[in-house]
């Protein structure tokens, strides 16, 4: 079993010790960069699959069918449209930047893939301050974003642009703080760390994972809300709100350097919800210690998929927001809430040392209650303000 | 509470998920090529020319009066009136088109050419499958393309077709009731000099009763 877990490792310490030592940590980076690149492409293909075979059905319709079986081959068929796309740029735009926006959000982002262990031993780059690196280099996206809004001179994809910064650096902070609480009880900026510590058994059958506590779980929900924002994700797609902007910064864009955008937007959901996994979903850990025996890294994309399932599902379900809910939603409900959870992790932190009676027990119900009340007054609040006057027709007879 | 309303729509959406794969009946499209629906009634697309009898040239009701030509506004059709006349419907001789042509790629389908034609000669079609691979020539469709037998226009709009029907048999048979009055006329007068002038008094009634309100509305 334990070969099997190890297979892509030893397969590549087998294919690296052929070439002289001094070239060795170039050949093992390029391996890694290959198979992230495969892995990755073809979940970007599977998902976009998935993706419109699962709004079809949600809108009771079919979905994709033509294309080989169950229409599998879309992706496919749509690569290759995207591949003979005539690549059109306007006549007033400024080339340069606009040539490099695509590649400027596609570093980033297989950047901020690297870092995140995949299985056991399987992170390509273990950084010590591996959060901090996603965080860093995932901001860069942004640039990339303004990038092709800017230099389109397009007002739509200027438009596009400026509610992508908004929303994006707004929702960064929540979705910083929110990982904050993990750090703090780890007591490591090592994604690989903060693995570890989640692999354990609590009372010998559940796992060790954080999303299971009640600072953790707040976390979760908190980091998955502000990480669909930072993907563009529905309900949070105004950037690219096409029936309002038609396609936000993507305006004047087609062809390839369209298909890289995309490909990037996806490959940056795949990389916050990797991060999710490893945060809050306890990594390539196994749910039950009966199922430790199944490869670490079968874990990891099982989870990683189900987070993909549920960004679709969200997508199929809500309407898009409006540019202020969306503003206030971030500044006065999500940053407010993760600096809570921020207390409560510290509170769960030292109530670890309590020695009563029950004290466990006793732990788990205060830190509840200290999410669960200001998450519920905040809601009674945000309710409360949608309550209209009763209309008075002036002119109306 | 905050989010429940977000979990209700969440479990909504899963239901037709898992309802689409359990229940047919909730399909609401159908598979265009395979499975093709009738289109409604009332359904419109480009406007083609009537012919009654087989004969696409003899029975065109099309007079070339050119009316639809000048009342459409993106203006799309294109008519060269015949140098002789063939006889309509009623066996009066009447011109006809010698080039009728429709660009569709300019038709707009108000339906204007169909509600100002004095002669229920055009009317609008119903076929929806008009892609060509030449997009000048495939779309610019001619007498040959546009002439369709009435049984097709009876078969796409029958009610409206009906009331056409109706309306044109009894103007044939007003013409061919005044036509034998004419001939009677004509072979009981001893002198046809006068007979125009004295004969047709009391058919014009009967004709007229149609024919008098028309200049008291211009």
């Amino acid at each position: 079993m334990d070969q099997i877990d190890q297979i892509f490792v030893s397969l590549k310490h087998w294919a690296v010790h052929f070439f002289p030592a001094v070239v060795q940590p170039l050949v093992s980076a390029g391996l890694s960069i290959a198979a992230l690149i495969a892995t990755f492409g073809s979940i970007f293909a599977i998902t976009t699959w998935v993706e419109r075979k699962a709004l079809g059905r949600i809108q009771n319709r079919l979905g994709p069918n033509r294309v080989g079986p169950f229409g599998l081959l879309q992706p496919l068929a749509d690569a290759i449209k995207m591949l003979t796309k005539e690549d059109i740029v306007p006549v007033s735009a400024d080339r340069v930047v606009h040539y490099l926006a695509p590649f400027a959000l596609i570093i980033p982002v297989s950047l901020a893939l690297a870092v995140i262990p995949y299985g056991r031993n399987m992170a390509p780059v273990d950084l010590d301050a591996g959060v901090l690196f996603f965080f860093a280099v995932g901001a860069a996206a942004e640039v990339a974003v303004f990038m092709a809004g800017w230099s389109s001179r397009n007002k739509y994809s200027i438009l596009g642009a400026m509610r992508a910064i908004a929303q994006m650096i707004s929702y960064e902070l929540p979705l910083v703080l929110s990982t904050i609480s993990v750090v703090m009880i780890v007591g490591s900026l090592s994604l690989v760390k903060i693995v570890e510590a989640q692999n354990h058994f609590v009372l010998g059958f559940l796992p060790g994972w954080h999303v299971l506590t009640p600072w953790g779980f707040a976390g979760f929900v908190l980091f998955m809300i502000a990480a669909a924002a930072e993907s563009n994700r529905a309900p949070f797609d105004l950037p690219e709100a096409e029936s309002e902007i038609i396609a936000g910064y993507l305006t004047e864009y087609s062809g390839f350097k369209y298909a890289l955008f995309f490909l990037g937007e996806y490959w940056g959901m795949f990389a916050v919800s990797g991060l999710a996994v490893t945060l809050f979903l306890g990594g390539w850990t196994a749910p039950f210690p009966f199922l430790v025996w199944v490869p670490s890294f079968v874990w990891f994309f099982a989870k990683l998929g189900a987070l993909i399932v549920l960004f679709i599902w969200i997508r199929g379900t809500l309407p898009r927001l409006r540019i202020d809910q969306l503003m206030s939603f971030a500044w006065k409900f999500l940053l407010p809430m993760s600096l809570i959870n921020i207390v409560v992790a510290a509170v769960w932190h030292f109530a670890a040392g309590w020695s009563f009676p029950l004290a466990s027990l006793w732990r788990w119900v205060l830190c509840a209650a200290l999410v669960a009340i200001p998450y519920l007054s905040f809601g009674r609040a945000m309710a409360g303000r949608r309550r209209f006057p009763k209309r008075v027709y002036q002119y109306a007879t | 509470m905050l989010g429940t309303g977000i979990i209700k729509g969440m479990v909504e959406t899963a239901r037709n998920f898992v309802g689409s794969y359990t229940d047919e009946a909730r399909l609401t499209t159908s598979e265009y090529p395979e499975e093709k629906l009738s289109p409604k009634e009332n359904a419109r697309t480009f406007p083609f020319l009537v012919f009654d009898t087989t004969d696409s040239a003899a029975g065109l009701r099309c007079v070339a009066c050119q009316i639809c030509e000048k009342e459409c506004p993106p203006k799309c059709i294109y008519i060269e009136k015949s140098k002789t006349k063939k006889p309509d419907y009623t066996g009066k001789p009447q011109l006809f088109p010698a080039v009728f042509d429709i660009d569709i790629s300019v038709c707009m389908s108000c339906q204007i050419c169909v509600e100002v034609c004095p002669f229920d000669a055009i009317k609008m079609d119903q076929a929806f499958e008009l892609s060509t691979s030449d997009r000048f020539g495939g779309l610019l469709l001619h007498k040959e393309d546009l002439a369709k037998p009435n049984d097709y226009y009876i078969s796409i709009h029958p009610s409206e077709a009906r009331e056409v029907d109706e309306r044109l048999a009894a103007e044939k048979v007003k013409a061919e009731a005044k036509a034998k009055a004419e001939a009677a006329g004509s072979a009981s007068e001893p002198k046809p000099a006068i007979a125009p002038t004295t004969k047709p008094a009391p058919a014009q009634p009967q004709t007229g009763a149609s024919a008098t309100p028309a200049p008291a509305t211009t």
